[in-house]
C-alpha cells in the first residue's frame, strides 16, 4: 500500500506547461498566404505543408468527392511538370510526401532534408496555380478513387456503418456527406468539375504554409516570398458559409446489418460545439468529459461500469470528442457487448452509466489524473515535429488562430468539474443524437 | 521544361548524414543497451524486445504468449488492473506491450521527473504480473472479439491463409493470437509458463533515446530486468517453405478481392541483401513510381495501392506483396504481377531506376531519426537484426555500392515467377484455382 501512497503523492505534478510560443512564428505574405514556422533543430529535417481552406464540406451539391478527387489529380502534372514527376522528384531528393483531405481542409506535405526546402516550395507553388491534366489521366484516377472507396469503405462494414451514422447526424450540413464521396457521385466526377473547384479554391489567399523542423523564420520568409509571393490570389474568394443545422428535434436511430459483421456494437454520436476561436472553453470541457467517460479502457466511467464487476456487459467501451471542425463537433460513445449480451442491454447499461455520471459528477482523482496526462501529452507531442505541423495546419483551416492553439493547453488545465457537468447537460440530449446498432443479420440484436 | 532541367542538376545531391551519436551502455549486471542522449525534451523513450514472441508458445497453448503480453498491464504486484492504470496515469507514463511472431516488444515513455517511479511500475508489470482471474477473462474476451473480427476481414483471411500454406505446423503457419478454441482453453498456468518462456534476460535487446545519461540508463535496466529469469524457452527450428506455386481462392462476399502473394525471400545477412532490397523497391516498393504501382494503379486504375516487401524473419524469409482490386479485375491484376515478376527476373532493372532508388533510399534514411521515439525504435530493431552499432553510419555506403549487375544477379536468383503463390479472398473473375 505504500506504493499507492507514493504514487498519489505525485499527482500534483510540478513540471511546467511548455509554451509553444517560443518556437512558433506566424506571418502573412502580401498576397494573403498565411505562414507558420515551427522550429525544431534536433534533426536536419523539415516538413513542408500547404493547407487549403477547402474540403469536402465546400463541395457543390451532387458532386461529392470532388475535393478528395482533386487531391489525387494534383499529382498529375502542371505546365512545367509531367504526370507523376512531382512524386518522382520528391523521392529523388530522398523525401517522402503525400496529401490528405477532410471536410474542412485539403493538405499536401513533404518531409525532406532541410536543404531541399527551396525545391519543395518551388514545386508546390507551381501546382497551386498551373495544374494540368489529360482526360485519360482523370478517368484512370477516378477508377483509383473508386477502388480506394471499395477498399476503405465498401469492404468494411464498420466503415459503412460509420458513414451511415454520420449521414444521419446531420439534417442539413454537408458534414453528413462522406469525404471520399458517394459512389454514384464519384462515378460522375469529371475534369471540368475538378478544374472549376481548383481554380476557385487553390490560391495563396486560401492557403496556409506550415514549415516545421530545422529552419529559421527568416529563411522561410525569404523562400516563401520567392516561390509563393508572386502567385495571384483568387478575387472574391467565396465565404465558407455552409448550410447550417436547423433545430434538431427528433432522436435518430439506425440499424445496419451486414453478413460480414463479426462483432456487433452500439455507437451513439451527439452533435456538440466545435472549438471556436477565442471561445474554446466549451470544447476544452468536452475534451475532459470524453476522457472521463471513455478515454481509458480500464479506469474510465464506461469501462468501470460496463467492463468490470460481477457481470460485465462489454468487451470494449469508448468515448471521444471531435472538436476540430469549422462548424460542428461531435461527442461519441460506443459499447461492444460481450457474447450473450444483446445490443439493447448494452445500450441500456451505457445509458445507466451516463445517468449516474450526470447525477454524481466526476471523481476528483480521475479529474486530476486526466489533467496530468493532458499536460504530459504536450511534452510527448513535441517529439514529433510532423504532428505539431498538422496541429497548426488543422487549426488554421478550421477557424482557429495560432494564439488559439497556444492557449489550448492552459484552457484544458483550467476546466472545472462544474464546466464539465454543464457541457454534459447541454450535449447529452438524444434529440440531437444518432444511435446506431451494427449487427450481422436484420432483427438480430446479438 | 526549364524546371525539369533544374531538377536534373540537383537530382543527385548528397544526402544528409544521420547525425546521431549512439553509445553502447553495459550495466553493472551485464545487460547491454544502445543509447542516444538528447536532453532537449524532459522525457525518455525506452524500447525493449524479447526475442521469441508468439513463436515460443508451448504445444497446445497457441495464443498464450499473446494473451500473457496483453495482461502485463492488467494488474501487477499489489495493484489490480485499475490500480495499475491509475498509477501509470498519475505518472503520465505511457507503456505498450505487443506480442509479435519473433518478439515481445515493450515500449515506454516517461517524464524525467517521474523516471524512477515509472520504472518501478514497469518493472512490476514485467516481473510480477498477477494474471487475476477477472482480468484474464476480460482480456480473453477482447482477444476472442479480435479473432472474430479477423475471421471476417478479407486482408486478414488472406494473410492467415498464406501463412498456413507457406509454413504449415511451424509457429509461423498460424496466427500468434491463437484460435477461438485455443484461446478459450488457455489456463492461468499456461499464462505463467508463457511469461517465464517469453520474458527472459538471455534474449533481450534494449535501447533508449532522450533525457537520460549512460550511467542512469545502466542502473535503470538493471533495476527493471534483473529479476527476470536468466533463460527462456528454446526458440523454434527453421520454418521450411511448403507451398507450391498457384492460386488459392477463398470465397468471400465482398465487392473487392484482397490478394496476397509471395514466395521465399532472402536472409538479412546474405551478401546480396542490399541488392535485393533495392530490387524490391523498384519492383514493388509501396511508393508512386514502383513498377507494380505504375502498372496496376497509375496506368490502369486497378487498385488504390500495391506493395511488395522483403521479410527476413528469424526462422524464414519471405518476399510477399498485397493489393485489393475489384472482383472483375482480379485475374487481370494477377497476370500483371506475374508479368512484372518475370520481366524483372529476366531483364533486371535500368540504370535510371537504380540511380533514382539509391538517391531515395540514401536520402530518406536519415529522415527516420527525427525524435526520441523513432530513434529508440530503430535502435532496438537494428540490435534484433544482429546489426552493428555503426550501422546507421555505414548503411548508405552499402546501398551506394550496389551495381546494376548485382541487381541483375539477385533478380535472377530471387524472383521466381513460376513459384509465386497467390491467395485471393473475394469473388474474383478470371482466375483458375489450383497449384
Amino acid at each position: 500500500m505504500l506504493r499507492r501512497l507514493a504514487f498519489a503523492a505525485v499527482a500534483g505534478m510540478t513540471f511546467p506547461l511548455l509554451a509553444f510560443a517560443d518556437t512558433v512564428t506566424d506571418f502573412r505574405l502580401a498576397n494573403g498566404m498565411e505562414v507558420v514556422v515551427i522550429e525544431d533543430h534536433r534533426a536536419p529535417v523539415v516538413t513542408h505543408m500547404v493547407w487549403y481552406r477547402v474540403g469536402a464540406a465546400d463541395e457543390p451539391p451532387g458532386h461529392s468527392g470532388i475535393a478528395h478527387f482533386l487531391e489525387h489529380l494534383m499529382f498529375k502534372g502542371t505546365d512545367e511538370m509531367a504526370a507523376g514527376e512531382f512524386s518522382a522528384v520528391v523521392e529523388a531528393q530522398g523525401g517522402d510526401g503525400n496529401a490528405f483531405t477532410s471536410w474542412d481542409y485539403t493538405a499536401y506535405f513533404q518531409r525532406v532534408a532541410a536543404d531541399r526546402l527551396d525545391l519543395m516550395m518551388k514545386m508546390e507553388a507551381d501546382r497551386m496555380r498551373d495544374l494540368q491534366m489529360t482526360e485519360d489521366d482523370v478517368l484512370t484516377e477516378r477508377q483509383v478513387v473508386l477502388e480506394e472507396r471499395s477498399q476503405r469503405t465498401d469492404s468494411d462494414p464498420g466503415a459503412l456503418f460509420s458513414e451511415q451514422r454520420q449521414a444521419a447526424l446531420y439534417l442539413n450540413h454537408p458534414y453528413g456527406t462522406p469525404i471520399i464521396g458517394w459512389r454514384h457521385e464519384i462515378e460522375q466526377l469529371d475534369r471540368a468539375d475538378a478544374f472549376s473547384f481548383y481554380r476557385t479554391y487553390y490560391a495563396p489567399n486560401n492557403a496556409i504554409l506550415v514549415v516545421a523542423g530545422d529552419v529559421t523564420p527568416d529563411q522561410v520568409r525569404r523562400l516563401a516570398e520567392t516561390h509563393y509571393g508572386g502567385l495571384e490570389p483568387t478575387p472574391n474568394l467565396p465565404e465558407r458559409l455552409r448550410p447550417q443545422e436547423p433545430p434538431q428535434l427528433a432522436e435518430r436511430r439506425i440499424a445496419f446489418a451486414d453478413p460480414r459483421v463479426a462483432q456487433p456494437y452500439v455507437a451513439r454520436s451527439y452533435l456538440a460545439p466545435a472549438r471556436d476561436s477565442g471561445a474554446q472553453e466549451k470544447a476544452a470541457a468536452l475534451t475532459l468529459l470524453a476522457e472521463l467517460l471513455g478515454g481509458s479502457p480500464t479506469t474510465s466511467v464506461l469501462a468501470r461500469a460496463l467492463q468490470f464487476g460481477e457481470s460485465p456487459k462489454a468487451v470494449w467501451t469508448q468515448a471521444w470528442y471531435d472538436g476540430g471542425a469549422l462548424d460542428y463537433g461531435s461527442l461519441g460513445l460506443a459499447v461492444v457487448p460481450i457474447p450473450g449480451v444483446d445490443l439493447q442491454a448494452a445500450e441500456d447499461a451505457m445509458d445507466a452509466a451516463l445517468a449516474r455520471f450526470l447525477k454524481d459528477g466526476p471523481d476528483p482523482e480521475d479529474f486530476a489524473r486526466i489533467k496530468t496526462q493532458l499536460r504530459a501529452q504536450d511534452i510527448y507531442a513535441r517529439d514529433s515535429v510532423d504532428g505539431l505541423a498538422r496541429r497548426y495546419g488543422a487549426a488554421l483551416t478550421t477557424g482557429l488562430t495560432v494564439q488559439d492553439v497556444d492557449q489550448w493547453p492552459e484552457l484544458l488545465q483550467a476546466v472545472t468539474s462544474e464546466q464539465v457537468m454543464a457541457v454534459a447537460q447541454e450535449v447529452f440530449d438524444r434529440r440531437r443524437a444518432v444511435t446506431g446498432w451494427l449487427m450481422q443479420q436484420e432483427g438480430q440484436s446479438q | 521544361m526549364m524546371m525539369r532541367i533544374a531538377f536534373a542538376l540537383i537530382l543527385f545531391a548528397l544526402p544528409v548524414r544521420a547525425e546521431i551519436d549512439i553509445k553502447e551502455v553495459t550495466s553493472a549486471g551485464g545487460l547491454r543497451a544502445w543509447l542516444v542522449e538528447s536532453h532537449e525534451l524532459p522525457f525518455t523513450a525506452l524500447e525493449i524486445r524479447f526475442e521469441g514472441g508468439t513463436s515460443v508458445d508451448a504445444p497446445g497453448a497457441r495464443g498464450a504468449v499473446n494473451l500473457m503480453t496483453a495482461l502485463l498491464e492488467e494488474g501487477a504486484g499489489d495493484l489490480d488492473a485499475q490500480g495499475f492504470a491509475r498509477a501509470r496515469d498519475d505518472l503520465a507514463a505511457k507503456f505498450s506491450f505487443q506480442a509479435g511472431v519473433d518478439s515481445v516488444a515493450v515500449s515506454a515513455r516517461f517524464l524525467t521527473e517521474n523516471r524512477d517511479a515509472s520504472v518501478d511500475l514497469l518493472r512490476l508489470a514485467l516481473v510480477a504480473p498477477r494474471f487475476d482471474a477477472d482480468a484474464v477473462e476480460r482480456v480473453r474476451g477482447q482477444v476472442l472479439s479480435g479473432l472474430a473480427a479477423d475471421a471476417k476481414d478479407p486482408a486478414r483471411i488472406a494473410g492467415d491463409t498464406f501463412d498456413r500454406l507457406a509454413f504449415g505446423d511451424h509457429p509461423y503457419g498460424s496466427a500468434g493470437d491463437g484460435t477461438p478454441d485455443s484461446v478459450a482453453a488457455l489456463t492461468r498456468d499456461q499464462l505463467l509458463t508463457a511469461h517465464r518462456a517469453a520474458l527472459a534476460r538471455d534474449r533481450v535487446y534494449i535501447s533508449a533515446a532522450g533525457d537520460i545519461t549512460p550511467a542512469e540508463l545502466g542502473a535503470l535496466i538493471d533495476r527493471l530486468l534483473a529479476d527476470l529469469p536468466a533463460t527462456g524457452a528454446p526458440l523454434p527450428e527453421r520454418a521450411e517453405w511448403q507451398v507450391a506455386a498457384g492460386v488459392t481462392v477463398i470465397d468471400f462476399p465482398t465487392p473487392q478481392s484482397a490478394v496476397l502473394f509471395g514466395h521465399a525471400g532472402i536472409k538479412r545477412d546474405d551478401p546480396d541483401f542490399f541488392a535485393a532490397y533495392i530490387l524490391n523497391e523498384i519492383l514493388g516498393g509501396g511508393r508512386f513510381g514502383s513498377r507494380l504501382m505504375s502498372e496496376l494503379r497509375e496506368k490502369r486504375g486497378l487498385t488504390y495501392g500495391v506493395g511488395s516487401y522483403l521479410a527476413p524473419m528469424d526462422h524464414a524469409e519471405l518476399l510477399s506483396g498485397q493489393f485489393a482490386t475489384a472482383n472483375a479485375s482480379a485475374g487481370q491484376a494477377i497476370q500483371i504481377v506475374r508479368d512484372e515478376w518475370r520481366r524483372a527476373a529476366t531483364e533486371g532493372v535500368t540504370a535510371e531506376e537504380l540511380a533514382a532508388t539509391k538517391t531515395y533510399l540514401t536520402g530518406s534514411y536519415p529522415l527516420r531519426f527525427d525524435g526520441n521515439g523513432p530513434i529508440a525504435s530503430i535502435l532496438v530493431g537494428l540490435q534484433a537484426e544482429g546489426l552493428p552499432i555503426d550501422y546507421p553510419v555505414t548503411r548508405n555506403a552499402k546501398i551506394e555500392a550496389v551495381t546494376l549487375d548485382d541487381v541483375k544477379r539477385v533478380a535472377a536468383r530471387l524472383l521466381r515467377p513460376e513459384a509465386l503463390h497467390f491467395v485471393v479472398v473475394g469473388q474474383p473473375d478470371g482466375i483458375a484455382q489450383g497449384g
